[in-house]
């Protein structure tokens, strides 16, 4: 077996650095020819993909709407004195 | 040049640009921060001092990075100083947890053959309905498996996946190599697609 060629189980490992654009071009290759080549790891990446972009989804922490009029009152405290 | 005109209205006075750019940040620099504490009041506080930093050290503001990034340098340089003792080391996780050896694989290594190959291939995510990927359920399995994560990563994961930070901006907010900055947050994509792919297994 060539020793350059990728196995799966490299593959799952350089995923994010693929994502990323921070693959050497000689990385990069293998990476794009594995991928090629294999179906699991198309799909894998493919679920990478989506967990990414299902994360972007998540929801973040509510303000109350006490502290907005906090931050406002500070924020006009702000501007008189400066 | 958007950010500049931004401080100008903040320096005029103007409320609604100051709501605006409250209103826009405050949860996910609440979670960055809880991310970071532990606590939430003492989170709370610390979101709470540093927007008055951000209006007190406004005239400093030199548009070197974006607002949003000197936003967030503020409070985590807020965030390391409030916490003392047993929690601080958790607050300074910078390099340490990345440099760690994550003794777990991105994929389970029963999952591959002595030789390294899939000995089922993973299944096929993008044919499923996007209203499954969207579900409340998966919502769930999703906001489980980022807060189990270890803070350093769940903090990169949010910045990155969830604000869309670009990597250098997050390398200059948690002062971590860009190294690092990307072992955290593959350690933690591939934690959340692992929960995902148990939960998916789960539902079939
Ligand atoms: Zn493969």
């Amino acid at each position: 077996m060539n020793p350059k060629e990728l196995v799966c189980r490299e593959f799952v490992e350089l995923v994010s650095d693929y994502l990323e654009d921070a693959l050497s071009p000689a990385d990069k290759a293998r990476f794009e020819k594995h991928l090629r080549e294999c179906d699991g790891c198309e799909r894998y990446l493919d679920q990478m993909r989506i967990t990414i972009e299902s994360v972007g989804s998540l929801s973040v922490e509510k303000m109350q709407p006490e502290t907005m009029d906090e931050f406002l009152h500070a924020f006009r405290d702000w501007h008189s004195e400066s | 040049m958007q950010d500049q005109r931004l401080v100008e209205s903040l320096q005029a006075g103007d409320e609604q640009a100051f709501r605006g750019l409250v209103q826009k940040n405050y949860g996910s620099m609440l979670r960055l921060a809880l991310t970071v504490i532990g606590n939430r009041s003492v989170a709370e506080d610390v979101v709470q001092e540093t927007w008055l930093g951000v209006l007190r050290g406004l005239s400093g503001f030199e548009g070197r990075s974006s607002l949003k990034t000197w936003i967030y340098r503020i409070l985590m340089n807020r965030a390391r100083s409030a916490v003392t003792g047993e929690s601080r080391r958790k607050a300074l996780f910078s390099e340490q947890d990345a440099v760690f050896p994550e003794t777990e694989p991105s994929v389970p290594a029963g999952q591959f053959t002595a030789e390294g190959k899939w000995i089922q291939s993973p299944s096929n995510w993008a044919s499923s309905p996007e209203s499954q990927l969207l579900s409340k359920e998966t919502q769930e399995v999703l906001a489980q498996a980022a807060s189990a994560l270890p803070a350093a990563q769940r903090a990169v994961l949010q910045l990155h996946d969830v604000e869309g930070f670009r990597s250098e901006e997050i390398c200059d907010i948690l002062a971590l190599s860009s190294a690092n900055q990307r072992v955290l947050l593959h350690r933690a994509r591939s934690k959340v697609r692992k929960a995902l792919a148990k939960h998916e297994e789960g539902v079939k």
